[in-house]
């Protein structure tokens, strides 16, 4: 019988062709005839695009001034922008008030990012900090009327301000009911059952243009004369529950998907009904549909620009009336450009956000 | 081995009492007219052919399913509709499951403090300390930071195991507990299920596993289409077998 002794054999670099920019390009730009022409039609287009655009929005743009003479015409014209900034972040709030709208955003920016972040303490604590104390201290710092405050009524309240307070209230309270709704609807009760089955049908089947013209027009109607809730107040309600039926379909996907096993576990081992879903389903169904609560989410962010339509000024809307001023005629793209670009940077975060946390909160499990 | 020793360790207290249990799955009548008294100790093995009700039958147990006719007496308690009732039963009794049905989103540790402590109030400290013994007895314990997921079947279904010995049950039911495991694992875990009938648990299991019956069990039950059809101790059940679909059973699987 023949003995074969091997030594292990040395790792062997890859051949030079397969690594590098070089290799790189090869195997994915210009691997066969049709794709090296793809390649070079996709570069000629952004050739013809980016550098005109950068021109525009950088090199040849005017960012100082205080009219529209500042502006050469050659490119962007930032001074539009400038000018105007504290009205597209503040709306019609007094100048002289400005200072609490940022200590409110200051206040909840450093609680947010304290539960966001990871390792720091007392997360527990900062919770119900931020979930209870917090929205009171909010609601005197925007609207006043106690500590000394002067009251700032809802309708002077606009721009990236109104926006952020649409969206984020929306946010908290869209998924605490969206789960509620959710858990329901998948409920054996019939009477829970029912209920949220009819409230997501009904708030999913109505446009949301829809819904905030009812909140605003028609609401005031049937309601009686001294029972006059404030407009902004009924738009936030309407947009809560208009998006709560939305997370609530997606949270039920991803109860759905969790299989029959862990509820008979938890059951087996004596968990009651809202402990098992709070300790057991809920962190792992909430876990799968991180990309659909964010898409929600998103949606809901943007979808707040409706409200324009009902006569709140959000940032599109403040915007947008400026392109009405006389001395400003012309310079609407500036405008437009500036507000998608605040919108895309807030979605694109929350979109890393959400893929930074399925990574953090991935076990080792499907 | 030891027969005459674990005979021994069977008490007359009745630990699980069924009588004249029924259960339908809409027209189909799964559990027919079941009568079983479980002695505190004792070791069931039940077995029978695929589909025959087996896993039904000790899902009722803890109101897993639910029986719609007969009595099921666990620990003096009748399972029925008073919530507090099946909540006192499953304190009392521990499951294991073919699947593990670990949670995957805890660590080992936190799987098995979770019911302790929000059950059964617990602190923290005593919880991890008990979980901690425990594990060491099914010799994982140096696993107890990780995920489910990152550990190997053999070792997921001991820490199942575990995790229902944290709640301090008095019987454990097993549902094919090493169904889904690899030859080389089933060991691993049919000896962590040796050691406990030696301690004396009152244990039910479901399993096709004859060498392990045959060395802890004091009874066998074999069912077939719902009813309990021969019932005998081990040794008796495999060697001289009564009914003829207890023959024909055993032919095929042993
Ligand atoms: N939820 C259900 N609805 C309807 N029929 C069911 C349901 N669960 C089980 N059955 C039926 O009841 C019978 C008994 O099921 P059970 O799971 O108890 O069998 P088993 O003896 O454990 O079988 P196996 O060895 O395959 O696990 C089977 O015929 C099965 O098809
Ligand atoms: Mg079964």
């Amino acid at each position: 019988m023949a003995v074969y002794i091997t030594t292990p054999s040395p790792a062997l670099p890859p051949p030079s062709n397969s690594v590098g920019v070089l290799g790189w390009m090869r195997k994915n730009l210009f691997s066969s005839p049709a794709n090296s022409i793809f390649t070079l039609i996709g570069l000629y287009i952004l050739f013809r695009t980016i550098p005109p655009t950068i021109d525009w929005a950088l090199f040849q743009a005017d960012w100082v001034g205080t009219s529209r003479d500042a502006c050469s015409g050659e490119g962007a014209c930032w001074v539009f922008v400038t000018v105007r900034f504290q009205q597209f972040m503040f709306g019609f709030y007094p100048p002289s008030e400005y200072w609490r709208v940022v200590v409110a955003f200051s206040l909840v920016g450093a609680l947010v990012a304290w539960l966001l972040i990871e390792r720091t303490p007392k997360k527990g604590l900062v919770g119900i900090f931020t979930i209870f104390c917090y929205p009171v201290i909010a609601y005197f710092l925007f609207y006043g009327g106690a500590f000394g405050l002067p009251v700032v009524e809802t309708y002077k309240w606009g721009g990236l301000m109104l926006t952020l307070i649409l969206a984020t209230i929306g946010m908290f309270c869209a998924l605490p009911i969206g789960i509620i709704l959710a858990l329901g609807r998948r409920s054996s009760m019939p009477i829970a059952k029912s209920l949220s089955v009819v409230f997501i049908e009904f708030w999913r089947g109505v446009p949301l243009i829809t819904v905030l013209f009812m909140s605003s027009v028609m609401l005031p109607i049937f309601m009686p004369e001294n029972l006059q809730i404030d407009k902004l107040l009924r738009a936030l309600i309407g947009i809560i529950f208009f998006q709560s039926a939305y997370m609530a379909e997606v949270v039920r996907g991803g109860l759905q998907a969790i299989p029959k096993g862990q509820y008979e576990a938890a059951e087996a081992l004596g968990l009651s009904y809202w402990k098992s879903m709070f300790f057991i389903i809920l962190p792992q169904a909430l876990k799968l549909v991180i990309p659909g609560i964010v898409n929600t989410f998103i949606a809901l962010f943007k979808d707040t620009t409706l409200v324009l339509i009902i006569g709140l000024f959000d940032l599109l809307a403040v915007v947008q009336s400026a392109f009405a001023d006389a001395k400003w005629i012309g310079y609407s793209v500036e405008g437009y450009v500036f507000v998608a670009a605040i919108y895309w940077v807030s979605c694109f975060s929350m979109s890393r956000y959400s893929q930074y946390l399925e990574r953090k909160l991935h076990t080792g499990h499907a | 081995m030891t027969e005459t020793q674990t005979q021994q360790n069977v008490s007359a207290e009745v630990m699980v009492e069924l009588r004249n249990v029924n259960k339908w799955y809409g027209d189909f009548h799964v559990l027919k007219d079941i009568n079983l008294k479980v002695y505190k100790g004792e070791r069931i093995i039940i077995c029978g052919p695929s589909g025959c009700g087996k896993s039904t039958l000790i899902r009722c147990m803890n109101r897993l399913e639910e029986h719609q006719k007969g009595d099921i007496i666990v620990s003096g308690i009748t399972l029925d509709d008073d919530l507090k009732h099946i909540d006192r039963v499953r304190r009392d009794i521990g499951m294991v499951f073919q699947q593990f049905n670990l949670f995957p989103h805890l660590t080992v540790m936190e799987n098995c403090c979770l019911a302790p402590i929000w059950v059964q109030k617990k602190s923290r400290r005593d919880a991890e300390a008990t979980a901690i013994r425990l594990l060491e007895r099914v010799q994982i314990a140096d696993q107890a930071k990780k995920f489910p997921g990152q550990l190997s079947g053999g070792q997921q279904q001991r820490v199942a195991i575990a995790r229902s010995l944290c709640m301090n049950p008095s019987i454990m039911l097993f549902d094919e507990p090493t169904s889904a495991l690899d030859p080389e694992m089933i060991k691993e875990v049919l000896d962590v299920m040796v050691d406990l009938a030696h301690e004396g648990m009152t244990m039910l299991c479901v399993t096709h596993e004859m060498g392990f019956a045959k060395t802890v069990a004091n009874r066998v039950l074999f069912m077939d289409a719902g009813e309990i059809i021969e019932e005998n101790e081990p040794n008796e059940f495999f060697d001289n077998p009564q009914s003829d679909r207890t023959k024909l059973f055993l032919s095929q699987i042993l």
